[in-house]
């Protein structure tokens, strides 16, 4: 990775070290049918200059309509939003030049060329003829758009086409990036290449970058910070480590028997947090740092004549964090999940 | 991270570059990007678009030996002015399908996250419209010159003046039909289609309304495209007769203030 190159300029932004993102009873509701749907229910929120935060949540829990709300494309029906020190509603035009923006659909017009398109965004935010054109140029060569510039939109993969919404967003180098779902549809090489970019651009600019996603994979090796929506509302909000630890390992022992499987499950409900789950010769203990207190608990079980015959102990997944939040597994609220990663990172969690 | 993913990561930072400075863009600059842009098709692909430019030739080609053979050989001159204003009310009234499909694609979002003002867009993609009337006029023209039709630059190009606002207008309302229907083409596409042939066929492009009963001249009367197309027929005729250019000007001009009007405010609620 090139070293950090550049000092960011802050001067789009005007909280004076403030959150610059900041939501008070932030809600939306969208009226179908007579029915009014709450898309969004009361978000308080604070994103602090520098954070790289993943909105994670099922298809329908709110993430997009409160991106939306954040960018200007939709007004709140109650409660206000501040970006970058301005209101969303009151100040759109301050907010519209202060962020970048990758949406769900592609930037690039399907009849135009990329080239073209980024310099149209680049004159949008006030880029002179020569600027424009460079740092189009530039921002071409860094997404290996270079010899894909000049061909119309609609040629381009899915793939490439992404690259480019991505290179659109940053043409005028926003202080803040919204992104909404920017993986999906991307083959786990994509996937993997576009994670890298905005990572890099989080740590080498400190750009402020705020994500939806339904991938939890994307979440946890991505962002610093993970806001689990469900139902239009903030169910929890740490980072992923900590969201995890919280609910803690998941320690799975085999005796010999019953019986020494309910002696031992007596002795494993003494560690302070543990749930404890006795099947057959079968124990199962979900317990905070539970990889720390699985020797001492071999040991321990041993000396007291109750063996164990198979131990396993594997780190809780944000799946099951969501699980243990909502009563309702992430992957089953929605089938569109990746294809191969997340096997690898469950193991990686271990 | 265990995993290791040998994928192409590509080699430069997009971070790395050289300091550009941002300013405040004025309104007259957005609407000139914005107008660039959608000029872009154009200039990139010339041929497709001229192709698409040709089809008022094929209508004429079928239609007018149909028309009425008469002495003068009058009936073409009558009957080109008419296809110069049926041609512009058609490719006005579809520009919002280019909207629409943008609005599929997810690069009118973008736009509306951009600091381009929502006037300038509509402003801007509107004004696109005096393009192709400029050029399938000339095509018109120019493919009809060697027939019994006598051509007088003068006429045509006032009458092009007359109808740029008419197609401005028309085009900002199309596109403003476009962002109403969001996601939903077809609804674009039922609306576009209902109003268009009543526009038509009450501004008396195809038949004169001469014979027509009194509901029809009525229905007529309120329609601004019968003054436009009656404007043509004087002006391409190498006639200027004030009281009817100033009446198909006015209704021109009517058309484009209120297509505006009611294009930019549609597009300062669009989301």
């Amino acid at each position: 990775m090139p070293p950090s190159v550049v000092v960011m300029e802050t001067n789009h932004i005007k909280t004076g070290g403030g959150p610059v993102i900041r939501t008070t009873g932030l809600t939306r509701h969208f009226t179908r049918n007579k029915q009014t749907i709450e898309a969004v229910r009361g978000l308080d929120l604070e994103v602090a200059a520098g954070e790289l935060v993943a909105f994670l949540g099922p298809n329908g829990a709110g993430k997009s309509t409160t991106l939306r709300m954040l960018t200007t494309l939709i007004a709140p029906t109650a409660g206000s939003a501040e970006v970058a020190g301005h209101d969303v509603v009151a100040d759109r035009a301050a907010v519209r030049r202060s962020i970048g923006y990758v949406g769900q659909g592609n930037a690039a017009g399907h009849q135009f060329r990329g080239r073209d398109e980024l310099i149209c965004q680049a004159r949008a935010h006030g880029l002179s003829r020569r600027d424009a054109r460079m740092r189009s140029d530039q921002l071409l060569e860094a997404f290996d758009l270079g010899e894909h510039a000049d061909r119309p939109v609609s040629q381009l993969s899915g793939g490439q086409r992404r690259r480019l919404d991505v290179a659109i967003g940053l043409v005028q180098e926003p202080a803040i990036l919204f992104l909404d779902e920017p993986s999906t549809g991307l083959d786990p090489q994509n996937r993997v290449n576009l994670q890298e970019q905005v990572r890099r651009l989080n740590q080498e600019l400190g750009t402020t970058i705020v994500l939806t996603t339904h991938y939890l994979e994307e979440a946890d090796a991505l962002a610093g910070r993970v806001i689990v929506i469900d139902h239009g509302k903030v169910i929890a909000d740490d980072t992923a480590a900590g969201l995890k630890s919280a609910l803690g390992d998941l320690v799975s022992m085999d005796f010999a028997d019953a019986d020494a499987a309910h002696a031992a499950a007596q002795r494993a409900d003494r560690i302070p947090g543990a749930q404890v789950t006795v099947t057959d010769s079968h124990v199962a203990v979900r317990v905070p740092f539970g990889r720390d207190a699985a020797p001492g608990l071999v040991a321990e079980l041993a000396g007291a004549g109750m063996p164990i015959a198979r131990l396993e102990v594997v780190g809780p997944t944000l799946d099951d964090v969501f699980l243990n939040l909502t009563g309702r597994s992430l992957r089953e609220s929605d089938n569109t999940g990746p294809v191969v990663d997340g096997a690898a990172t469950e193991g990686e969690a271990a | 991270m265990t995993i290791q993913i040998e994928a192409p990561v590509a080699s430069a930072s997009p971070n790395r570059r050289a300091p550009v400075a941002a300013k405040r863009v004025g309104l007259l600059a957005d609407i000139v990007n914005v107008l660039v842009r959608e000029l872009q098709p154009v200039l990139r692909q010339p041929a497709s678009v001229l192709f698409a430019m040709v089809q008022p030739l094929v209508f004429l080609g079928l239609f007018a030996p149909l028309l009425p053979a008469t002495a003068d050989g009058s009936a073409l001159q009558w009957f080109v002015p008419g296809i110069v204003s049926m041609t512009a009310l058609m490719s006005a009234s579809f520009t919002g399908a280019n909207l629409s499909e943008e609005i599929i694609s997810g690069s009118f979002e973008r736009l509306l996250v951009s600091p381009v003002r929502r006037s300038a867009l509509m402003i801007g993609k509107a004004l696109r419209e005096m393009v192709p009337l400029l050029l399938q006029t000339a095509i018109i023209v120019l493919a009809v010159a060697p027939f019994s039709f006598d051509l007088h630059v003068g006429g045509v190009l006032v009458g092009v003046l007359v109808l740029a606002p008419f197609s401005v207008g028309l085009g900002s309302l199309s596109l403003a039909l476009a962002v109403a229907a969001k996601e939903q083409a077809w609804v674009f596409w039922t609306v576009q289609q209902t109003v268009i042939f009543p526009l038509l066929l009450l501004a008396g492009v195809l038949l004169p309304l001469d014979g027509a009963p009194g509901w029809l001249q009525t229905a007529a009367d309120l329609n601004p495209l019968k003054y436009v197309v009656e404007a043509e027929r004087a002006l391409f005729d190498g006639s200027f007769p004030i009281e009817t250019v100033a009446a198909g000007f006015g209704a021109s001009a009517l058309v484009g203030v209120l297509g505006l009007w009611v294009g930019v405010r549609t597009m300062n609620r669009a989301s």
